[in-house]
């Protein structure tokens, strides 16, 4: 079995966020980044299948981001994937998922292996969206399935069960291989790569596809433009209540009803 | 040049999910200014009887793909299902709910249409051909507005809560147009087994318009008990902070946060909850924020409406009394 996990490098989710000046985008200078979490349980998703069954053969990365996407990289290949293919162009870089998940679909076809999984993160914490995931299981026609809690794969490799969440349930479904899945988080809990494994990870082979590789895409945002960006609408100051427990108690539920009309 | 606005329905079990009709009212205002006809599409089993229910809202056309393969969600079968949809109403804009059900879908059939899309929308507006997008990005510390430009077909998932319902107007009546989506053994590899509730009959946070969420601070899951206590007497759901769903008093579908989920109830009660970014990434679209907590720097004070500087096992049970006498009278 072959495993291909998707990944990105986004801003830590604990770093302040500046815009800039000209709302054009977020500052990127000094702006810690990481492996997006929802994809380190992918990565660990992989890993754990192979530990567990005899026929992984091959755990590969796709990330399409800049230079310091590599750092995502390492950490994915620290904790155990294989090698990595790098899809670093300026070309590539906007905010448009569906481009972006057109683009990783490309390098897919061209790719000569033959994978039989997809893993993606439920969604990324940059553009909190999850559109990748399913767009890209539509430009490689296979099925998905998305915000995977519980995953179970046939000992013949060839299907597997998985739950995974919706609104108040959660959905047992079955399907065949190949096949892509988003992964929510609860169903693995990602290792932290060892710094020997972080040094190793050095010298696994990292394949880099530009533009050049990938004449089929047309670098373009076609669709959809950045307008602006904006910290969100600052929250009225706090209202602080005072007084005895009982009062306090009284004087919230009166505002509640008076003021704020939510009771 | 077509101007009208598709509205995706989504229902189970032939129930319409609420926040359909909250897609409505924000249709009826793009229709308004781009003078488009609102028009609706639903695919299920034996959903026909819905068509009147959307048409009170304000749809004038209702696409219905009525099958027994529609009967429950596989998300291949219904992308084509919506795709046919699609083809036949050649709308301007498709809505769709920002659902589990609706990004998969959306994404899937964005992607088909080569549509301009966005997912988790708090605002739409038209400007002219383009549609205007607001979305929150980086854990919601930054608000987008993207441009989707008249060339191609416009998508949006919308969040729930943010727009109010359309009000149902008595003896509306729609036109409907039955859908045929011819299905390829591609679409068919995926199925359902069974749906397992995970609420236990109690309301799940992103659909509770009341969300009362307790923290670390609960210290066991019995001491969760007053939590939940506040929450019935609220008629709310209960969320948690990760910490305290880590820790095992609470399970993991009352995550709220950017690893859990985002809720964007009436009201959320936050009790003994710190406040930290990851936390706030899914709660801060409430629209009226209480903070419960002994500490008056903990930063959840910052995004507040209310706050009560007290310890939490002292305050919570006299609010539950305190709502209770209210809402009794
Ligand atoms: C990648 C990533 C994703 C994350 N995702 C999430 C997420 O989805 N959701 C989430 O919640 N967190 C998430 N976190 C964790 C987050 O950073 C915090 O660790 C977590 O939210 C803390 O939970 P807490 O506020 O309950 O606990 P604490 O930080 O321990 O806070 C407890 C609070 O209770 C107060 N308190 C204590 N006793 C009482 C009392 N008797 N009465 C009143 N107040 C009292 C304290 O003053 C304190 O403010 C994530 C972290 C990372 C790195
Ligand atoms: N630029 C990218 N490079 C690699 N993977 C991506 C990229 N953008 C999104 N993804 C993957 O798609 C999934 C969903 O991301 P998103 O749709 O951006 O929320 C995640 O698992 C990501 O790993």
């Amino acid at each position: 079995m072959n495993i291909l996990t998707v990944i990105k490098q986004v801003p830590d989710s604990n770093a302040a966020i500046k815009v800039k000046g000209d709302a054009s985008g977020i500052e990127t200078a000094g702006l810690k980044q990481v492996c997006d979490p929802f994809d380190e349980f992918g990565v660990e998703l992989a890993i754990q299948l192979r530990e567990k069954r005899g026929d992984v053969e091959d755990i590969a990365v796709i990330c399409l981001g800049g230079d310091k996407a590599s750092e995502a990289m390492r950490t994915a290949l620290a904790m155990g994937a294989d090698r990595a293919i790098h899809i670093n162009d300026p070309k590539f870089e906007s905010m448009n998922e569906l481009f972006a998940a057109y683009t990783i679909a490309e390098a897919i076809k061209k790719d000569e292996q033959n994978y039989d999984l997809i893993v993606c993160g439920k969604y990324n914490i940059d553009l909190d969206s999850g559109a990748v995931g399913p767009a890209l299981a539509e430009f490689l026609d296979w099925p998905h399935v998305g915000a995977v809690t519980g995953l179970e794969i046939a000992d013949d490799g060839k299907s597997f069960t998985a739950r995974r969440r919706i609104e108040g349930a959660e959905e047992i479904v079955e399907c065949t291989l190949p096949a892509l899945l988003t992964i929510e988080k609860g169903l693995v809990e990602p290792r932290y790569p060892s710094l020997p494994n972080l040094m190793k990870a050095k010298k696994k082979p990292v394949q880099v596809l530009t533009s050049a590789e990938l004449p089929g895409v047309e670098a373009s945002t076609a669709g959809t433009h950045l307008d602006s960006m904006t910290p969100p609408p600052p929250r009225p100051e706090c209202k602080m209540i005072e007084g005895e427990p009982e009062e306090m108690a009284r004087e919230l539920v009166r505002l509640l009803r008076e003021e704020a009309k939510v009771v | 040049m077509a101007s009208n606005i598709l509205v995706y329905v989504e229902q189970r079990g032939g129930n319409i999910y609420p926040a359909t009709f909250q897609l409505m009212h924000v249709a009826a205002e793009l229709a308004s200014k781009t003078g488009g006809q609102v028009e609706a599409c639903v695919i299920g089993s034996g959903i026909a009887g819905l068509a009147d229910k959307i048409a009170a809202c304000g749809a004038k056309k209702v696409y219905l793909a009525d099958d027994a393969e529609f009967e429950s969600y596989r998300v291949m079968p219904y992308a084509s299902a919506l795709s046919a949809a699609i083809d036949a109403a050649s709308p301007k804009t498709v809505l769709m709910p920002t659902t589990a059900l609706g990004r998969d879908l959306a994404s899937r059939v964005g992607a088909r249409k080569r549509a301009a899309l966005v997912i988790d929308c708090t605002e739409v507006d038209a400007d002219g051909e383009d549609l205007i997008a607001t979305t929150p990005m980086y854990c919601g510390k930054v608000s987008s507005k993207f441009r989707l430009t008249g060339d191609r077909l416009q998508m949006v998932t919308i969040r729930s809560n943010v727009y109010p319902a359309a009000e149902p107007a008595d003896g509306a009546t729609a036109e409907t147009v039955s859908v045929a989506a011819a299905l390829r053994a591609e679409d068919t590899r995926l199925s359902l087994k069974e749906i397992v509730s995970t609420t236990s009959g109690v309301k799940d946070v992103t659909e509770a318009d009341i969300v009362v969420s307790g923290g670390r601070a609960l210290k066991s899951e019995e001491n969760f008990k007053i939590i939940c206590d506040l929450a019935e007497v609220l008629d709310g759901a209960v969320g948690a902070s990760r910490a305290a769903c880590d820790a095992g008093y609470q399970p993991h579908t009352r995550q709220v946060g950017l690893t859990g989920k985002v809720v964007t109830p009436a009201m959320y009660i936050a009790c003994g909850i710190d406040g930290a970014i990851q936390h706030l990434a899914g709660m801060r679209g409430s629209k009226v924020i209480v903070a419960v907590n002994t500490k008056a720097e903990a930063p959840i004070f910052k995004l507040a409406n209310y706050g009560c500087v007290i310890d939490l096992f002292v305050l919570v049970p006299l609010l539950t009394q305190e709502f209770k006498k209210l809402l009794e009278r």
